[in-house]
């Protein structure tokens, strides 16, 4: 007991174990620093994206100029804003199937089949649908991509939905049921508006999951539905210059303000 | 006390099975009682006896497997539970964490579609019953144990139930705060005039507050009657054990009829009623509580040692044993502030607390 007391007030903080701050630094400075130089190359004045030579938003107004890539940033928001939805939607009915549901036989099934394209490697979804899409000739263009975003952000905003609905007190819909209140009423008053949070956060990864998309947006967009993310690679393979840099910024800026709004959202509510 | 003799809950051959097949579970076999308009009903029982599933069955949260449930003489089990008037009060209160103590009181007034003038007016009056009115605006995250325990009540109240359903709601609370809930509970029962069925495992709980009491164990209904016949005439030993502390001591009879003769295991003859159902030499148990056996000094020749003398500041508990049976008597301290362990005494088992009682 004497000897537990004494190790624990010895590592009473973590940093005193030893290296441990070292680890955090190398850590932290693999996962940012890229980022943060990729940042500041693109107010980078000289063409070659790794050579500084002063400050300017020359490639920020190139940006602006460039029709292509903002058809492309059009693209991908499209096709978020479409999938994300869509794909939240199912989720929702989904989790609420799998965990309200009662039991049922294929329970654990279901929800192990709903999760398991995130375990598929992307390749294998991408080159699937891909084939698929051509064998049941569908040939939509951005509709395409829109179908395949749909169904591959399911799974992602299935987890946080299945989370906060298993965190759900099922007394409550009972009580609500006392209270005269009829299954859609009971779902509309209580049920949804609990799980709002979850729902929010799973159409955040949605989103985010979606206008990421690179490998099997490559497959399935064809000419004309090209995505930010293809559009970027496209553009590195001519050689990357501080436009990369810029668009991805702003990319970057998208993200951290989308995901800053729902921690906002999610603190007041 | 004032009975009106309405039926508002009738509960006929009522049998619940949970699961099917091998692995089904029996919670409610057979159940009947009927529990009368204006009264504060208690279904006492150890836990998993099937009192919280009765009440559930009334709710209308579980489909019953057979029977028949009335509500002032209505057929209750085809309705689902939003069409039944009836409200729970719930063991962890079940307040809406997204919404204030108003809303959450409001929240079946709305549902009901009474008008919004109304709704302010009843959700307000019952605040105030509740004397939580000052705490219309938080969230129940806001509020302590004790008060969400009255917005609970408050929530259930307003729509003017015709039962209200109490599953364990002061199980949650300290001990302090429990016993003055109780209070206002019956209170609260007198004022509004709405029947109360109250489910709890505490027999203290049930004695103060019930008009009358179901004990249940195992799914099944021991003995129905007001707290005093309980305590005093228990059916069975069940009850006997169940509610307060009970000397079971088995006899063999010697003479039947009101003037029967029982001789005890402790070696004392005792006078008491015999129903001519029993014959010489059957064999009985007597029952009788700790503080209705009267202790004198010994003369000599007793029977009875003090094995225990435990001191409970108003009164003591003592552990005899006589002839080889433990026996338990609780006397007022002034009655035994003379004896101590060890001690020879005689020890008498008055008529009118005596009884046979069944298995």
């Amino acid at each position: 007991m004497l000897n537990l007391m004494f190790k624990r007030k010895k590592f009473s903080k973590v940093w005193d174990f030893p290296g441990f701050l070292t680890w955090t630094f190398f850590f932290f400075g693999f996962l940012y620093i890229p980022i943060v130089i990729l940042v500041i190359y693109s107010f980078n004045s000289s063409k070659f994206a790794m050579i500084w030579t002063g400050f300017s938003f020359r490639w920020y107004e190139k940006l602006l100029t460039n029709d292509d890539m903002q058809q492309a940033a059009l693209n991908s928001l499209y096709v978020a804003f479409v999938a994300a939805p869509c794909a939240t939607a199912i989720a929702t009915l989904t989790a609420l199937v799998v965990v309200r549901g009662g039991s049922f036989k294929s329970k654990e099934f279901s929800n192990g089949l709903v999760t398991l394209p995130l375990m598929v490697p992307e390749i294998v979804t991408a080159v699937a649908t891909l084939i698929f899409f051509a064998f049941i000739g569908i040939n939509l263009g951005l509709i395409n991509v829109m179908i395949a975003h749909t169904v591959f952000c399911i799974p992602f905003a299935y987890m946080p939905i299945k989370a906060s609905l298993e965190a759900m007190d099922p007394t409550l819909e009972v009580a609500a049921r006392d209270l005269y209140s009829d299954r859609n009423s009971t779902f509309r008053y209580i049920t949804l508006p609990l799980l709002m949070p979850g729902i929010l956060s799973g159409f955040m990864l949605a989103f985010v999951i979606s206008i990421d998309d690179f490998i099997i947006t490559l497959m399935v967009a064809g000419g004309g539905s090209t995505t930010l993310p293809v559009y970027i690679y496209s553009m590195i393979k001519m050689g990357v210059t501080p436009e990369v840099n810029a668009i991805s910024t702003l990319m970057l800026a998208f993200s951290i303000i989308l995901v800053t709004g729902y921690w906002v959202f999610s603190k007041k509510s | 006390m004032k009975i009106s003799k309405t039926n508002a809950i009738e509960v006929q051959n009522v049998t619940k099975i949970y699961g099917s097949g091998e692995s089904s579970v029996k919670a409610l076999d057979n159940a009947n009682l009927i529990i009368y308009d204006n009264e504060f009903f208690t279904l006492l029982g150890p836990s998993g006896c099937g009192k919280t599933t009765l009440l559930r069955l009334i709710a209308g949260f579980e489909d019953i497997t057979n029977g028949r449930i009335n509500l002032f003489n209505e057929e209750l089990i085809s309705l689902p539970p939003n069409k039944r008037p009836v409200n729970t009060v719930f063991q962890q209160y079940a307040l809406f964490p997204h919404l204030n103590v108003f809303e959450n009181v409001a929240f079946g007034l709305r549902r009901l579609d009474k008008n919004n003038d109304f709704v302010i007016k009843r959700s307000n009056e019952v605040l105030e019953l509740v004397q939580m009115q000052d705490y219309a605006l938080r969230r129940p995250n806001q509020l302590s144990g004790g008060q969400q325990q009255r917005i609970a009540l408050a929530r259930a109240l307003a729509p003017e139930p015709k039962v209200l359903l109490l599953d364990e709601p002061l199980s949650a609370l300290d001990l302090k705060l429990r016993q003055a809930m109780r209070v206002e509970l019956k209170t609260l029962q007198k004022e509004t005039g709405i029947t109360f069925v109250f489910v709890t495992h505490d027999q203290e709980e049930a004695l103060t507050m019930s008009d009358r009491i179901a004990v249940i164990n195992q799914g099944s209904i021991q003995q129905i009657g007001n707290p005093e016949e309980i305590y005093e005439k228990p059916s069975n030993q069940f009850v006997a054990n169940f509610i307060g502390e009970a000397n079971l001591i088995l006899g063999k009879c010697e003479k039947t009829g009101i003037n029967g003769i029982c001789k005890l295991q402790t070696g004392h003859k005792i006078s008491i009623n015999i129903p001519d159902k029993f014959n010489k030499d059957d064999n009985l148990t007597i029952f009788i509580r700790p503080e209705r056996i009267k202790i004198n000094k010994s003369k000599g020749s007793s029977l009875s040692q003090i094995q225990e003398f435990t001191y409970l500041g108003n009164a003591a508990h003592i552990e005899l044993l006589s002839n080889g049976v433990s026996v338990n008597a609780t006397l007022p301290i002034d009655k035994v502030k003379n004896f101590k362990k060890g001690d020879k005494i005689e020890i008498e088992f008055p008529k009118s607390f005596a009884q046979i009682i069944n298995t």
